[in-house]
């Protein structure tokens, strides 16, 4: 009872500042309003009993990206109004189609979900690891089961890092 | 009931009070050292040699007038000073200022909470605490402030990036998130961190005075060039509360220096028999005493050193920390594969 009136009320405050993010005129408070998401993301992550990564939801997300975020934000001028095209609904078409893209997903998500509950196999990889605790079971997977993914994932930031610096820089 | 409910709460309102009045007399502390370091005597006049000194000032900024400028951006305005001191005292959560010892017949850990991925929480919560100086100097619709905090940010995230280095490499050591366990893994090792890891002692002080923004890294509050810093266009109890984040932010950073790398609340030798007369001292002085000498080299480095050029510091930063925390973690983890084949 508890667990779930603590659900909703997380859910309703996430989904609340989500709306908030789109709506939201100045982009400074849209950008805080996404970092309040998170923090309540990150809450959501607790109750789950991932603490791992609820801190690094924190950490890497709300402390990290989003300073950044903040950054150009800050110091790009946003104030001048938006260059005008010669096709005045083309934002609105594909805004509708990417909305319709992620209502399809999700659909597609809880349906799957409907069709194989995720409790017994979240069980039943967990018996199967040979270490305890958030952490270590989180760095197991990683390093096992996850390895591939893990590394291209990692190479891809290394890529994006080079690229960026290449960009950034008149002469190398 | 009473060990769920009551106990935790009246932990939470001892650190939190405790937290305030230390911070306050911080301030103290500060001004007379850096008088004596100059040869001057420093506040004399509140009090027998100024000891009532903090409380005048607290009085004095609370019943100031507190303005916000007419451009300024109101509800950021506002939230930035409780954004930077909230983090700073949520802290104090998982900070361990001894173990568990039986008070009145009960038996009460000496600290509010222990999870286990504790100093992981202590990094996530302190990076939140930049925003309070983005979001000032934002607000505040001014040039200086502005500039300042986009120092200020800076100079975090570039630091930021050496300290957790520095703490990977001691939870290799360690074998522990937990704030508790690093400090038992100090017990079994027989020898506190600060000597099997002295690379990533170095680096995590230089890395939390940065953080604070402490000199010689006192850029964002360089007076001569920004008029005062993020927080110029603060007056009264908000200026108050960047001011008392900061002194917190140092207690932070002493606890958790102490916590990994001295020891926690254990004392000299904690294995060593023929030296268990220390134990008179009890383990939350240990502690208290291992912080206080961290808050006076804080003083002390202020009262001593000029403050570095804005280009000096990055490169300090990134040339020099980044790499040698890299370096050290490298080596940490070698050792230790080599010590367990």
């Amino acid at each position: 009872m508890g667990e779930a009136i603590a659900f909703y009320t997380l859910s309703a405050f996430i989904i609340g500042f989500g709306v908030l993010v789109v709506s939201t005129k100045n982009t400074v408070h849209s950008v805080l309003f996404l970092v309040l998401n998170f923090l309540f993301v990150a809450a959501l992550y607790v109750m789950l009993g991932a603490q791992f990564l609820a801190v690094i939801q924190i950490l890497v997300y709300a402390g990290g990206i989003v300073v950044l975020y903040l950054f150009v934000v800050m110091l790009v001028n946003l104030k001048r109004p938006p260059e005008s095209h010669h096709d005045p609904h083309r934002r609105t078409r594909l805004g509708l189609g990417l909305a319709a893209a992620v209502l399809v997903e999700l659909v597609a998500i809880v349906a799957y979900g409907f069709a194989q509950p995720a409790a017994a196999p979240v069980a039943a990889a967990q018996s199967a690891l040979p270490v305890s605790g958030n952490t270590e079971q989180v760095g197991w997977l990683l390093y096992t089961s996850y390895l591939i993914p893990f590394e291209i994932a990692s190479m891809l930031l290394l890529v994006a890092m080079i690229g960026a610096i290449v960009l950034a820089k008149r002469e190398l | 009931m009473i060990n769920s409910f009551l106990v935790p709460l009246l932990k939470i309102v001892i650190v939190l009070n405790a937290t305030l009045v230390g911070v306050t007399y911080m301030v103290l502390l500060e001004r007379k050292v850096i008088a004596w370091a100059q040869s001057r005597l420093g506040p004399m006049r509140v009090g027998p040699y100024g000891v009532l000194q903090p409380i005048a000032d607290a009085v004095k900024l609370m019943i100031k007038e507190d303005i916000t400028p007419v451009r300024a951006d109101k509800w950021v305005f506002t939230a930035a000073p409780i954004i930077s001191m909230v983090p700073a005292l949520i802290v104090y959560a998982v900070i361990p200022f001894g173990p568990e010892v039986s008070l009145f017949g009960r038996k009460v850990t000496l600290y509010i909470t222990d999870i286990n991925v504790g100093l992981l929480y202590i990094v996530s919560v302190t990076s939140v605490g930049v925003y309070g100086i983005i979001l000032a100097g934002w607000a505040s619709n001014s040039k200086y402030p502005l500039l300042a905090s986009l120092r200020a940010s800076a100079q975090l995230i570039s630091y930021e990036v050496a300290v957790t280095l520095t703490l990977v490499s001691v939870i290799l050591v360690s074998g522990s998130l937990s704030m508790v366990g690093i400090v038992n893994a100090q017990y079994n090792s027989r020898l506190w961190f600060a000597f099997i890891q002295p690379v990533a002692f170095l680096i995590f002080f230089i890395g939390g005075l940065a953080e604070t923004n402490r000199a010689p890294f006192d850029l964002p509050e360089a007076e001569q060039e920004l008029t005062g810093g993020f927080h110029t266009e603060y007056s009264g109890m908000r200026f108050a509360l960047f001011f008392l984040a900061e002194y917190a932010n140092m207690i932070v950073v002493s606890s958790v220096a102490t916590t990994l790398f001295l020891g926690g609340w254990l004392r000299p030798f904690p294995n060593i028999a023929f030296l268990h007369f220390l134990d008179i001292i009890p383990s939350w002085a240990w502690f208290l005493l291992k912080s206080f000498l961290f808050l006076y080299i804080f003083i002390w480095v202020r009262a001593t050193l000029p403050r570095y050029r804005y280009d000096q510091l990055m490169r300090l930063g990134w040339k020099v920390l980044i790499p040698l925390a890299i370096v050290n973690l490298l080596v940490t983890g070698i050792v230790k594969v080599l010590l367990l084949v």
